[in-house]
């Protein structure tokens, strides 16, 4: 477990590295800071004399340093156009941004599990037929468009739901939080459902299509034959094994979950990160742009991790792997 | 030589299954529509939507002609800027699909490249290739593309951008999603490899590329056509969500997805068909493409690479 | 009155090009703590009637006919519920591959103690230690550690006798043993085997062993039927049957035994191979294969005749060929 685990962190750091790099060139090739500070009635001396002494000469190797360092700190530099810490900036976002996807992953668990399992079960039902061809319907409607149509239906036609913004939030732990007002959660109901629109009819299929293979195996035709109940069988014997492969897609679906934040924030004008990010890119806001990539790809490793973990423990021969089969 | 394999197509399984699913017959013939629709729109449609002659603002916003206020000139309406908007969603769809085609080539260009590469030479290298691929799996394919498009689109300036957009997509998606192929390439590649075949003609001494290409690489041939249908209807999809974020296709020359994006604003006014009908063509063609590809992968029933 | 009464089984399996029979009026019977082999080449239906027994026959099949009666209970008029009352806890059932039988993601200690909660209202501690006790009866050095381990790190052999183990767990009557040693290693086949008659014997429990290997059901059982095609072609003693087959068949298996030939001459082997189900020949359905086929048996159906203490469905039986086979006397010179 100990030897699992630090290969995972180690793993982790490294691809943070990586994306610090990315982020330190982008940082470095897009617009001038000079410019931002001083403007551009200066002179080209003085422009140099002041580029020796922010270093923005040195090499790049030595530059990246510097920018690593402060990174460390938290330090991502100014945003140009809120003349404020960029971090401060997303991590005020970033509540509004975790509202979203901890609610479309508790839909997609709360929904695709049992529609999954019962569909593998009972194959010929109408109803859960009915289900498995409306997955297919929901994988080809693009996030946005689920957005916009929802939008136009129930809030446009109908006028039952909110279109936009998180509504009425409150303070929770230094948190902005939405979920506890009847007006947050209101406004939460439509970006949610758009945003797990395309990822539960994807884990519906998944899990389906893995639970009638397991469903197949010889170890569940041992179950039946020692004589345990349909529930046992089903959501211990046949469950466990079919949640091995799901974790594993479940994790690779996280940036694509991320991807989607922006997409469904923007039709939403959702106060999250995404909806900062594209604004932040229409500005050309470079320490914005650096910062979220930096707190995302903090997310996203954070989240893999954890996601590793759990498969770690569901799966036995990962748990175990110090320990080899013995002779008789 | 043709015509004897246009007869052994007829009498194959794939052709005996694809007779008996309606479903498949239907997705067949509503995709061969719109690839001809889209790719003879200069000749269907009514009006050219790059033309700015052929524009008239006054006509702006115009609903389709079943609604009250329709106009017989537009059959499905107009957009904001008075583009007739049938024109342009056959225009939009030529680009959207021509997108997607040509990411997909570039895909599997790479990915069966790699794949072949990887899992016939193995050792370090198919580590290290298999390796990047679950690295490049696992950050979706969308933030990479939005990071990447957005950077550039700061750098360059959006005139330029604008010009560059079409290649940039289909570098993006197409660089992007390379490791499906590679990994179901790598996997039949391991398999044939245990067969006999392969070691016979190697005793034959035939040099490894031609092994590869003359002798493994057909028997690979059907879990890529399953993997293609399905990507190019996700290459198609990204490309739409990319526009839609004003990253892609601009809206003098729009794709599907940028037509959605610009009717957008209009849907809390009541113009609900600027963006709605695209929309829906847009869900129609990639639904007919997921439904084939739903077909083929039951028919063909190839071995790909499971997550 | 017989632990288990199987009588003119028939099971079907239905399909689009019309129901396929997999068993046809099959019928044996066992008495208490008795051993019976089921022999056959794979296909004749073997397996299948060792699920029919326990009812778990995966669809599309489905027992359309007979009855079995298992201590004068007819288990085909079962509900569910008392069905699974009697799988495992009545009737225990050891699978062929122990590598696939086990579920890999559980420890072997809830796969056993799983099955005294089913059937019986005992506390956790109670399963655990009846559990311990029973991997030392099927001889698993160190229990205690071996219950907390999962499957893949245990080796073929022992996870055999952990099935071994989950079946005497809860004194069944019955064993069903569908070829219980062939994944395992050679040289720890005939351990596994003499381990699983010795707990038979010792608990007085009955066992059904189902083999293609008849020289393993001549030193295990008592009786023995013959299988070809999803019909019994020959039962009866085991004496009977090795030592004056009637049915050409069963002489054919027991010609191709290695013992039955001569060092450094080629195996005998019965020409031509099974038929599948969906097209088993007219009449008997051994026919193509058959030295002495007559015209009768590419017609009609051969009905059982009982020839001494064995029963045999073959239109040639009690005449003067059979026990005097062409087949084998001519691969023996």
């Amino acid at each position: 477990m100990f030897a699992f685990f630090s290969r995972r962190l180690v793993q982790a750091v490294l691809v943070m590295l990586v994306i610090s790099v990315i982020a330190f060139s982008i940082q470095d090739n897009l617009g001038d800071p000079l410019r931002e500070l001083v403007g551009q009635s200066v002179s080209e001396a003085e422009r140099q004399s002041l580029r020796n002494q922010m270093g923005l000469n040195d090499p790049f190797f030595v530059q990246y340093w510097r920018f690593f360092k402060k990174a460390l700190l938290g330090d991502l530099g100014t945003s140009y156009f809120f003349k404020r810490p960029a971090l401060d900036v997303i991590l005020d976002k970033l509540p509004a941004t975790l509202e979203l996807v901890f609610g479309t992953t508790l839909i997609v668990i709360l929904f695709s599990v049992p529609i999954g399992v019962f569909a593998a079960i009972y194959p010929k039902q109408w109803f859960l037929r009915l289900v498995m061809g409306m997955s297919i319907i929901g994988i080809s409607i693009p996030v946005f468009l689920t957005a916009i149509m929802s939008i136009y239906i129930f809030s446009v036609e109908l006028g039952w739901l909110p279109s936009f913004g998180r509504g009425e939030t409150v303070e929770l732990y230094g948190w902005t939080v939405g979920f506890l007002t009847r007006d947050g959660l209101m406004h939460l109901i439509l970006p949610c459902t758009a945003l797990s629109s395309i990822m539960l009819p994807l884990f519906i299929r998944l899990i389906r299509a893995e639970m009638m293979e397991v469903l197949e195996s010889e170890y569940i035709r041992f179950a039946w034959a020692k004589g345990l109940t349909r529930r046992r069988i089903w959501f211990l014997h046949a469950l466990k094994n079919t949640l091995l492969p799901v974790i594993t897609v479940g994790g690779l679906q996280i940036g694509t979950l991320i991807a989607f934040t922006i997409l469904t924030e923007t039709v939403f004008q959702w106060p999250g990160m995404g909806f900062l990010f594209l604004e932040a890119v229409n500005r050309v806001d470079t320490p914005l742009i650096v910062a979220y990539l930096i707190v995302v790809g903090l997310i996203f490793v954070i989240a893999n991790t954890i996601v590793d973990l759990i498969y770690g423990l569901v799966n036995p021969t990962v748990r175990l792997a110090r320990s080899h089969p013995e002779g008789e | 030589m043709i015509a004897s394999a246009w007869r052994r197509f007829l009498g194959s399984y794939l052709f005996f299954s694809f007779r008996r699913d309606r479903i498949a017959i239907l997705s067949f013939v509503v995709l061969c529509t719109f690839f001809l629709a889209s790719f003879s729109a200069s000749l269907l449609a009514p009006f050219d939507p790059y033309d700015p002659i052929q524009i008239d603002i006054m006509d702006s916003e115009i609903p389709p002609v079943w609604m009250e206020e329709g106009d017989q000139r537009f059959l499905l309406g107009t957009d904001a800027q008075g583009r007739d908007l049938l024109s342009t969603i056959l225009y939009g769809s030529r680009i959207s699909i021509t997108i997607g085609i040509f990411a997909v080539l570039l895909q599997a260009f790479l990915g069966i490249s790699i794949g072949l590469v990887s899992g016939y030479f193995g050792g370090r290298l198919d580590n290290f290739l298999m390796r990047l691929a679950d690295i490049q799996l696992s950050f979706s394919t969308l933030m990479v593309a939005i990071i990447f498009l957005a950077v550039f689109q700061a750098l360059f300036g959006t005139e330029l951008y604008e010009k560059l957009a079409i290649v940039m997509l289909i570098l993006v998606i197409g660089i992007a999603e390379w490791p499906h192929y590679a990994r179901t390439v790598r996997a039949n590649v391991l398999a044939e490899k245990k067969k006999e075949y392969v070691d016979a003609v190697r005793v034959i001494g035939l040099g490894s590329l031609r092994i590869m290409f003359k002798h493994i690489l057909p028997n690979t041939l059907s879990p890529i056509l399953v993997i293609s249908t399905v990507q190019i209807a996700n290459a198609i999809v990204s490309e739409a969500a990319l526009s839609f974020l004003g990253l892609g296709m601009p809206v003098t020359k729009p794709s599907l997805g940028s037509l959605i994006n610009s009717g957008f604003e209009f849907i809390f006014s009541g113009s609900w068909w600027i963006t709605i009908i695209p929309g829906v063509v847009l869900v129609v063609l990639v639904l007919v493409m997921n439904l084939l590809g739903d077909f083929l992968r039951d028919v063909m029933n190839p071995k790909l690479y499971k997550d | 009155m017989a632990l288990l009464e199987v009588r003119n089984l028939d099971v079907t399996f239905a399909s689009w090009g019309g129901n396929l029979v997999a068993l046809r009026d099959v019928s044996f019977s066992l008495e208490p703590g008795e051993r019976l082999g089921i022999v056959g080449e794979s296909g004749a239906g073997k397996s299948v009637a060792a699920f029919a027994i326990l009812n778990l026959i995966s669809r599309p099949g489905y027992i359309s006919g007979g009855e079995i009666l298992f201590e004068g209970q007819d288990l085909t008029q079962l509900s569910p519920q008392e069905m699974r009352s009697i799988r495992g806890n009545r009737i225990s059932m050891i699978f062929q591959d122990p590598m696939m039988t086990l579920n890999p993601v559980l420890t072997v200690g809830v796969q056993m103690t799983e099955v005294l909660h089913a059937h019986r209202e005992i506390s956790a501690e109670e399963a655990r230690s009846r559990a311990l006790q029973t991997l030392t009866r099927v001889h698993i050095s160190s229990p205690e550690k071996r219950f907390d381990q999962y499957p893949h790190e245990l080796s073929g052999g022992m996870r055999q006798r952990v099935v071994i183990a989950t079946a005497l767990l809860t004194e069944s009557s019955l064993i069903i043993a569908d070829e219980p040693t062939t994944a395992l290693d050679v040289t720890i086949q005939a351990e596994i085997m003499d381990l699983l008659l010795e707990l038979c014997e010792l608990n007085n429990v009955g066992l059904i062993l189902i083999t293609h290997d008849l020289s393993v059901i001549s030193q295990v059982s008592q009786h023995a039927i013959v299988m070809y095609a999803g019909r019994v072609v020959e039962a009866g003693p085991i004496w009977e049957i090795v030592n004056n087959a009637q049915h050409p068949y069963t002489q054919g298996l027991i010609g191709a035994l290695p013992q039955q030939t001569t060092p450094g001459k080629r195996l005998n082997q019965i020409r031509g191979v099974m038929p599948s189900l969906s097209n088993i020949p007219e009449g008997c359905a051994f026919n193509p294969r058959c030295q002495l086929v007559m015209e009768v048996c590419r017609t009609s159906v051969p009905t059982y005749t009982n020839i001494g203490s064995t029963r045999v469905a073959c239109h040639a039986a009690g005449s003067a060929q059979t026990g005097n086979p062409l087949s084998l006397e001519h691969n023996k010179t």
